[in-house]
């Protein structure tokens, strides 16, 4: 089977264009389970269409710790494989340490720039090339609601800080839990990162978290963010500490709670127990973050082949990735949305149509659309840790005050640069 | 001496005037020879790393190996960070119970499971089995097990006793303790293995002299039998140490280093400075730092315990 | 006389009644979480998501194992499920282990009965190869396998497996033989036995306790390795582990319990195997007998 496959898929590529030889192309990835596996086979399917070999390189643990560990071993060893998921700002280091092949042909002759945004064509860049192709973008700034649990406590979603803390009171005395809280850092992170978009706006983001501009980092609204993040601590159920976020999505689904604040990746959690967007479950923008998108691409960086075969292989897996075809299948599977802003969204469910709207609002206005710290898009992994520990640490914390945090979350981001 | 067997006395005669043969000076080298593979290992692959890290820990490295020297900064950023202090800290807490827990626990199960039980090869294979299963599911089962909302407090309240707390796992001043509990349950297990092959390596025949003359068992265990385990403590507690030291997924799974970084452990400050965080040369430097404990309290233990094998022979 | 006996007898099988007891409280003890691994296996993913974490199966589904074993879709391999990572397993576990337990007894035996100069001072630099922090030699491992082209295949990791498991059985032989009598040694050298004849006529038949000891160990280390399983493995040589995490550790997919906890059971067979038939030559008296004669 397999192999009147590769054969058929090999006579298919020779009389496409006849200079195409069929390379390997090895992707290590931590897409590995899942909706997400099946996300990326899609990709492996389409490729070996093609006439190349896929070979898969999955490694997962962690947001690509284990994965990140791989890549540097078999760096060192001298044979890193053809294309990793690597993202945000990482992308840049291995572009300093000269590891990456450019793109800029496979870009030119499919018109990349006519349809990814800039702000997110600049982080594929190194040194004015791509490096790196963007697979998908995840919203970050969601918060996900139990419809049945907010009408028996009288309440409707919450869309400003305040009316976010009324609502959490109502719930409260209607009995729930009213936030469901995975306590671990980066999930502490990504809340907190929630609050600093809507206590200080994307500017304010920015200039804390991409540019580390100290006079931000120190800011009032970063201040009232810490505020409100420890306030969430009076919401959440003492079991929080270390739960996974799937097992906070599960109170969300089984009524025990009546929000949680996560990225649009929860959605798997909700399709997989059957439920329907819209009318099972809500997602509503962050409250204060309306019009806002905090964005986390996925994406595959290339690295130099010294085979000719596995850089076509390269270069045509690069072509494949901003598809339609597999922008569509993967992005429906994952819960994320396409990153081509001429996508046609008609097949998708209302969230990932409102996720979408905003994404080229923003993206068109050149405002609005920031990149998520706490995901590793807006600063260096380093940076990013020390971040976390602060947070983390203020958020396990009853004694430290927000003016503590703020000047040891700017030392500490000193210190990590 | 090998051939002298099968070989006439008037050969053996002469031998000893004549100078040793090639053969005899071989014969004489083997068991140098035997140990020499393992010699170019710990030499390679033990010390040559470890100067290769000490040399990572004054570099600029971030993440991948660089060499420009930077001095002591990586030592500097390494104690300036809260963090590696609440490590090492809960590193020696954790350190100390568990190898003490388990020893005892070991050492009492042997013991126990040594007085001709039935159905020893069962309970042997139940106190055995944790070991066996990879930590990455069965933290995930301690993180329930230990949760307040899910697990034993759940259970015990549902009970009637409504009271009853168990939040450990949720408590930054106790999150520590659930590793340690976590960790024996996996471990103690093969400490009882390890006593137990030791006690039926006890030569019967002190035991019956002793019970003749009219010792108590409790007198026969603790003058006779458990000091002749020393060796098996030995291997026990270097044994131990090691999993102490590298204790890295067990703790990822059960608590992820938290509330917090509460129950960060040294291991996984070193790999998250060294893989994830792009900062290689603060993880150099920890690694360091870890290494020169480790030999602060080994080499006086190794020196007391090879000493004292010297004179016993 | 009579009633002093009895009396005896009695304490005797209350003695016996509070050995029994504990022993089978600790083992529940030992066996809750596999309990809760074993009833969540067969438990149905929305049982669990709309029910509680820990509880009884409603129905007996064997799906999760069979998906854990060959269904489940890992990363985007062909090969689905368990199955393929569990013959990398094999291939690497197999072969590291018994060369490294022989390694160990044979250095074992040199340094408790053929010492040389130095050779406390060898036994004690080797020991600190057990606390070297895996973490911190990863990329220098990394580095040689590649420059002797081993990176990323099944002897590379075996080697990496033999070399740092070498100090441990070296250990475990070690401090066995040394508790043994030095005289059968030198009682069989004035007979005219050599090296290899007193390793194999006297010093093996004692070492069955001790074999089981260190073959349980590198066993148990060896297959549940994941550091080295998986910074030195290529798509082709990914040990067991490696594939248990990829299946449980999902960043942002639906997580199936089910599957998982059937998984880490299936992975933990072949060293269960071990330790049930192992636990066999664990038998008295093997060298208190042999020492005598």
């Amino acid at each position: 089977m397999k192999f009147r496959k590769s054969l058929l898929g090999a006579a298919i590529a020779g009389t496409l264009a006849s200079s195409s030889m069929a390379g390997e192309v090895e992707v290590l990835h931590w897409w590995t389970s899942g909706g997400e596996a099946a996300a990326i086979a899609v990709l492996r399917d389409m490729v070996e269409d093609e006439g190349h070999t896929w070979t898969d390189f999955s490694v997962a643990g962690g947001a690509g710790e284990n994965a990140m560990t791989v890549l540097r071993a078999r760096a060192v060893s001298g044979n890193p494989p053809a294309s990793a998921q690597i993202k945000g700002l990482e992308i840049q280091e291995w572009g300093d340490l000269g590891f990456l092949a450019s793109l800029d042909s496979v870009a030119a002759a499919d018109g990349w720039d006519d349809f990814l945004p800039e702000e997110v064509a600049s982080v594929m860049k190194y040194d004015g090339q791509y490096v790196a192709v963007p697979v998908n973008v995840h919203r970050v700034n969601w918060m996900w609601a139990n419809p049945e649990v907010l009408e028996s406590a009288g309440v409707s979603a919450p869309t400003t800080l305040d009316e976010l803390w009324e609502v959490a009171d109502q719930l409260q005395a209607a009995g729930y839990t009213p936030i469901a809280h995975g306590g671990q850092a980066w999930q502490d992170a990504t809340t907190f990162e929630n609050f600093v978009l809507a206590t200080g706006g994307p500017e304010l983001f920015s200039r804390a978290f991409v540019d580390h501009d100290e006079d931000a980092l120190t800011s009032d609204a970063m201040k009232e963010a810490f505020t409100h993040l420890r306030r969430i601590t009076d919401y959440i159920d003492e079991g929080a500490p270390g739960r996974d976020w799937d097992q906070a999505t599960a109170m969300v689904i089984r009524g025990e709670a009546g929000i949680q604040f996560m990225g649009d990746w929860a959605k798997g959690e909700f399709t997989a127990a059957g439920l329907t967007a819209g009318e099972d479950y809500l997602c509503v923008a962050f409250p204060g973050t309306d019009g806002m998108f905090t964005h986390n691409v996925d994406s595959l960086a290339m690295f130099t082949q010294r085979d000719s075969a596995n850089q076509e292989a390269q270069a045509t897996m690069a072509s494949l990735v901003l598809s339609t075809e597999f922008q569509e299948t993967f992005n429906q599977n994952k819960g994320s949305i396409p990153v081509r802003l001429d996508h046609d969204m008609s097949t998708f469910d209302e969230c990932a149509q409102a996720s979408m709207d905003t994404f080229v609002a923003t993206s068109q206005a050149g405002e609005g659309l920031v990149p998520s710290m706490a995901h590793g898009m807006s600063t260096t992994s380093s940076v990013q840790g020390a971040i976390y520990d602060v947070v983390t640490a203020f958020f396990n914390s009853t004694s430290m005050t927000e003016d503590q945090a703020v000047s040891r979350l700017a030392s500490a981001v000193r210190a990590a640069q | 001496m090998t051939q002298s067997v099968s070989t006439p006395e008037p050969v053996r005669t002469v031998r000893k005037v004549r100078k040793p043969s090639l053969g005899d000076r071989l014969a004489e080298q083997i068991p140098r020879l035997v140990v020499s593979p393992t010699l170019l290992i710990a030499v390679v692959f033990i010390y040559g790393f470890m100067l290769w890290t000490l040399v990572l820990s004054f570099s600029n490295s971030r993440i991948l190996p660089s060499y420009g020297f930077i001095g002591l900064q990586n030592y500097e950023r390494l104690f300036g960070n809260e963090r590696w202090t609440v490590a090492i800290t809960n590193l020696a807490i954790y350190g100390v119970l568990f190898v003490v827990i388990c020893l005892a626990i070991g050492l009492l199960l042997a013991i126990l499971l040594d007085q001709k039980i039935r159905a020893e090869g069962f309970l042997r294979t139940v106190y055995l089995y944790p070991m066996a299963l990879s930590f990455i599911v069965t933290g995930t089962v301690w993180k329930w097990l230990l949760n307040p909302t899910v697990g034993i407090q759940r259970f015990v309240r549902e009970l009637g006793f409504e009271d009853f707390r168990f939040d450990w796992l949720v408590n930054s001043d106790m999150s520590i303790y659930t590793i340690v509990i976590a960790a024996v349950w996996q471990s103690s297990g093969f400490v009882m293995a390890l006593f137990l092959a030791g006690l039926r390596g006890v030569d019967d025949s002190i035991i019956k002299a002793a019970q003749i003359d009219g010792a108590s068992r409790i007198t026969i265990y603790t003058r006779i039998i458990i000091p002749s385990l020393r060796p098996v403590f030995f291997s026990a507690i270097i044994m131990l140490s090691h999993i102490a030291i590298k204790s890295f997924d067990l703790a990822l799974a059960l608590t992820g280093g938290g509330p917090g970084f509460s129950s960060d452990l040294p291991a996984i400050f070193m790999y998250q400075f060294s893989f994830t965080r792009g900062q290689m040369g603060v993880g150099a430097a920890s690694a360091i730092i870890m290494l020169m404990g480790v030999m602060a309290i080994l080499i006086p233990y190794l020196y007391s315990e090879l000493r004292v094998k010297k004179d016993d022979r | 006389m009579t009633v002093k006996h009895s009396e005896r007898r009695y304490s005797e099988v209350t003695g016996r009644a509070v050995l029994y007891a504990i022993l089978i409280i600790v083992a529940i003890y030992y066996l809750i979480p596999l309990a809760i691994m074993i009833s969540t296996s067969f438990r149905d993913m929305n049982d669990i998501r709309f029910g509680h974490l820990i509880d009884l199966p409603s129905s007996l589904s064997l799906e999760a194992w069979r998906m854990a074993w060959s269904e489940v879709q890992i990363g985007a391999r062909r090969q689905l499920g368990l199955r393929p990572y569990f013959i990398n397993s094999l291939l690497i576990t197999i072969p590291a282990v018994t060369i490294s337990v022989i390694v160990g007894a044979l250095n074992g035996y040199v340094l408790s009965f053929w010492r040389f100069k130095g050779s406390n001072i060898f036994f004690a630099l080797l020991l600190f190869g057990c606390f070297l922090p895996f973490q911190a030699i990863l990329l220098p491992q990394a580095t040689v396998l590649g420059k002797i082209g081993l990176s990323g295949t099944i002897p590379g990791l075996i080697l990496t497996h033999v070399v740092y498991g070498v100090a441990f059985t070296t250990l475990f032989y070690r401090n066995y033989y040394v508790s043994l009598p030095g005289e059968l040694v030198k009682a069989a050298q004035l007979d005219g036995a050599g090296f290899w004849r007193i390793f194999w006529r006297i010093i093996l038949p004692l070492s069955t306790p001790i074999t089981v000891v260190a073959v349980i160990w590198q066993f148990t280390q060896i297959w549940n390795d994941f550091l080295f399983g998986v910074a030195f493995s290529s798509p082709r040589s990914q040990p067991v582990t490696v594939g248990l995490n990829n299946m449980v550790n999902s960043s942002t997919g639906e997580v199936r319990y089910n599957v998982d906890m059937a998984g880490a059971i299936i992975a933990a067979l072949p060293t269960l195997a071990v330790y049930i038939i192992a636990g066999k030559y664990f038998v008295r008296g093997l060298t208190a007998g042999s020492v005598k004669g």
